[in-house]
């Protein structure tokens, strides 16, 4: 008999649901239909590959590739960033085309562009998007800001649900600023109870529920369309290697809850309560991921790293206010057979030997400005590392330069396994023919013998 | 008594550095020795940041505490004195890009190492920083670029000041979180740093 989930270990667990995800399944829940037996063949050949780079436990065939890319896949297709998040078409075109014509190993479906008109409806704070504070032609970018102020902790720690729905979500969304909803103690009795849906009559209220029904709507007609990309990739044999997101707590505070000063600020005015708010998130960030993981089959969740990198924070600060809530966000997603794909941009070199502390096989490093060879040395016994391919060298290059940089990373990085080409951060633009050299060298030179 | 805001402002201890402002101002010492005592710490505040004994949580740190002492100080000052910079450098991040962080640590590591910076903020179009090398006639731009796009903005804007006849006049360094000596010959750039350090030491080089 098959054990029962809770009494499996984070080994099993994690076992399983990669074996899950090398099985894919259609959205009726049924065995996935793949184009030919040749498309099933590589399905489960590159998701094997990356399997067994990430749990250490073999070496692959050869060395995976995988890219992680912003807008590349609209430029590429001939689409401007602002087409594909209007056009859904056109974003399921390009990340598809994308996908097919470089055939990397896996790939982070197509939800970079998102639905534009969506962010129209809502009105979204948070970012400036194509034609919406920045030209068509660039992607969208985060608006800094202190989305909640420093008198605001002790509101978020009591009731983190409560802060978000009735205090945050109408800052960042011009629609939902009469947005509220019921205390939920107070419909418990009939006595009284009505009085508590008088909001719900006023004009501005009605009008936060209106743009949540057209959001609503709206999101469905994007998911009708985008919601495919990844089910026919994957029959035609490539399968999604991003799902989630996660983010480490003090990441999430620093960007779109205080700020990058507002934080930094806190970490000095306020330690205690910035802490106390970082471990009041953490389970929650674990939920959502897990949660998210579960939709989309994929139990790999990105978990992108901004403020703890090199010069950021002193080695103190880093050991402090970062690490210690984003290892446990960790450690919670690995008690549940999730894989986190740590991207940490940047340069995280002065933060190698404490990244070193968690369960061997469980988690990807993917790492942008860091000293690969000095990861491998610090990292290579415990984990999966990858990533840091120059995106100005894919950009601007030459293809035999990207080809000597990929050999290059090769022979740093892959000896023994537990290793994944790629580049090092978001890419935008490239020239076609470096990006097929780099994936290209990888299938060819990447090959363990 | 002298030289004790600048211990507390560069070891960061805002409450005390206020507290001692307070008291200096009541007892009638001269405000332009505070702001003079103001400008040192800074200055030691950037080199410990250079020298990596202060991160970026420290250094927005001491501004803020800067920024409550001078609201102290300015109702006691006639007009700032703005004597003995060491020269004029433009700072902006490129059309179509919002990053600040990178660009404001190079503004800020410049500031106090004298350098009068004057920083058009972000997403400037190439056109502004034309502009604005016309109006002032400094010699040194630095344009800030996070985003594998700002590539093209940067070369863009070089050309721009290339067809404006000023190529020759100013020094044009580049800087961000994707650039390397491939983006800088790409763009057409004098030079690239990687930290706001070698932006300082790149403008010491040119002024």
């Amino acid at each position: 008999m098959e054990k029962k989930w809770e009494e499996m270990s984070s080994d099993e667990k994690q076992e399983a649901q990669l074996q899950k995800w090398l099985s894919p399944k259609d959205p009726e829940g049924n065995d996935l239909q793949f184009q030919s037996p040749q498309a099933e063949k590589a399905f489960k050949e590159r998701a094997t590959r990356l399997k067994d780079a990430i749990q250490m436990k073999k070496r692959p065939d050869r060395v995976p590739v995988f890219t992680i890319y912003g807008f590349f896949p609209a430029l590429y297709a001939g689409f401007t960033p602002q087409e594909v998040m209007y056009d859904y078409d056109k974003c399921n075109i390009a990340w598809k085309k994308y996908v097919l014509d470089f055939a990397p190993d896996g790939h982070i479906g197509p939800w970079v562009p998102g639905p534009g008109k969506l962010f129209d409806i809502l009105d979204y704070k948070l970012y400036k998007w194509p034609g919406h504070g920045v030209s068509p032609e660039y992607g969208y970018q985060c608006n800094e800001g202190e989305y909640m102020k420093a008198d605001e902790y002790d509101a978020f720690i009591d009731d983190p649900s409560n802060f978000y729905s009735n205090i945050y979500l109408p800052r960042i969304f011009g629609a939902l600023e009469h947005f509220t909803t019921p205390h939920i103690a107070d419909v418990l009795e009939m006595y009284g109870a009505g009085l508590n849906f008088i909001p719900y009559g006023v004009p501005p209220v009605q009008a936060a529920y209106k743009a949540l029904l057209e959001a609503g709507n709206e999101a469905l007609k994007y998911i009708g369309v985008v919601g495919a990309c990844n089910n026919e990739l994957a029959a035609a044999g490539f399968p999604t290697f991003w799902d989630g997101p996660a983010k480490a707590p003090f990441d999430m505070i620093g960007d779109t809850l205080r700020g990058t000063k507002g934080i930094m600020v806190d970490m000095y005015r306020q330690p205690d309560k910035l802490l106390k708010a970082m471990e009041v998130m953490t389970p929650l960030v674990v939920k959502n991921a897990v949660a998210g993981a579960k939709v989309g089959g994929v139990p790999i969740v990105a978990v992108v790293m901004h403020k703890g990198a090199d010069g950021f924070l002193s080695d103190e600060q880093y050991k402090k206010f970062y690490w210690p809530t984003f290892r446990r966000v960790l450690m919670g997603l690995i008690a549940e057979g999730i894989v986190p794909f740590c991207f940490a941009e940047g340069g995280y070199n002065s933060r190698l030997e404490i990244i070193r502390d968690l369960p061997k096989g469980k988690v990807i490093w993917w790492l942008d400005r860091t000293d690969m060879a000095k990861a491998k040395e610090v990292l290579g016994d415990v984990a999966c590392i990858g990533g840091n391919l120059p995106p100005g060298l894919l950009a601007v290059g030459t293809p035999q330069q990207v080809k000597d940089y990929t050999k290059k990373l090769i022979d740093t990085c892959a000896k023994g396994g537990g290793y994944i080409l790629g580049n090092g951060t978001v890419m935008e633009q490239a020239k076609p023919e470096n990006l097929h050299a780099m994936i290209d060298t990888a299938k060819e030179y990447g090959v363990y013998k | 008594m002298s030289g004790e805001l600048v211990k507390l402002l560069s070891d960061l201890k805002e409450p005390e550095a206020l507290a001692f402002v307070e008291k200096a101002l009541g007892g009638g010492v001269d405000p332009v020795d505070l702001l003079g005592e103001t400008k040192e710490g800074m200055n030691i505040v950037g080199q410990r940041f250079a020298s990596q004994e202060y991160f970026i949580p420290d250094l927005v740190f001491s501004g803020e505490i800067l920024k409550g002492i001078n609201k102290m100080l300015e109702p006691h000052l006639k007009k700032r004195e703005e004597a003995g910079r060491l020269g004029k450098v433009i700072m902006g991040t490129v059309a179509g890009d919002i990053h600040d962080i990178g660009k404001d640590l190079v503004v800020f590591m410049l500031d106090v190492n004298g350098y009068e910076v004057m920083d058009l903020g972000v997403d400037v179009p190439a056109q502004k920083f034309v502009d604005t090398i016309k109006d002032t006639g400094s010699t040194v731009v630095g344009l800030s670029g996070f985003l594998t796009l700002a590539y093209d903005s940067m070369k863009q804007t070089i050309e721009a000041m290339n067809d404006a006849g000023l190529r020759d006049k100013a020094k044009v360094m580049i800087g961000g979180g994707q650039i390397t000596e491939e983006i800088r010959k790409y763009t057409g750039a004098d030079a690239y740093g990687k930290d706001a350090m070698e932006a300082v030491k790149l403008a010491k080089g040119w002024i």
